[in-house]
């Protein structure tokens, strides 16, 4: 694993759930231990990515918010 | 996250409640859990393969108001029901199948579908197929 950002979703823009149905579908092409990126605008990704990473096993190691925009950075499980 | 699948009886053929099933199809494919569509009556209709691009209207509850609302999502580019639906089926498990009562009914016939469909089946084979998951009606 390294510390890059392996895959960027830009989700911006996009409602409830296509922040998490984008990211699902990237993830799919992620190596185990590598990096995820995603930009949201959604309000509810932030409970939504939470929830999402609790289930499938993937953890967020960064996550911050700048005018509106949410960037999470998710560790492939 | 338990694996029980998750079942949509989807009866309504409206716009709105289509794209609420799309909307929870995807969420649960997202958390990959198995989804199984059901599609009756005006939903059914909705996907035939000449229908489904049309414009479904709204709930009667939607008013003026809540109209321009969904219009106004859409112009700012929210993905239409059945795009969402093909990518709930891209992303996970989703069989999405046709009522066979409802088949009849409207004198549809497999080849008159949208490909999103993946065939038809009648309430046994429904049942069967979602054993104790859940059901949501729409």
């Amino acid at each position: 694993m390294s510390d890059a950002i392996h895959t960027t979703v830009d989700a911006k823009g996009l409602s409830c759930p296509m922040p998490i149905v984008k990211t699902a579908q990237a993830a799919k092409l992620v190596p185990s231990g590598e990096l995820i990126e995603v930009f949201a605008t959604d309000a509810g990704s932030v409970k939504d990515f939470a929830a999402w990473t609790r289930s499938t096993g993937n953890s967020i190691v960064e996550q911050t918010e700048d005018d509106g925009v949410y960037r999470f950075v998710i560790k492939r499980a | 996250m338990d694996d029980k699948p998750l079942a949509i009886v989807l009866f309504s053929g409206t716009d709105d409640k289509l794209n609420a099933a799309a909307v929870m199809a995807s969420g649960a494919a997202a958390l990959g859990r198995p989804v199984h569509v059901f599609l009756q009556y005006w939903a059914l209709d909705a996907f035939r393969a000449d229908r489904i691009k049309n414009d479904h209207g709204l709930a009667a509850e939607a008013g003026a108001e809540g109209k321009a609302a969904v219009e106004a999502l859409q112009a700012a580019g929210q993905a239409p029901w059945y795009e969402t639906l093909a990518m709930a089926k891209e992303l996970g498990n989703v069989e999405i199948q046709a009522c066979s009562l409802s088949m009849d009914v409207l004198g549809i016939e497999e080849k008159d579908l949208d490909p999103l469909v993946d065939g038809t089946e009648g309430v046994t084979a429904f049942y069967i197929a979602i054993g104790d998951g859940q059901i949501l009606f729409i």
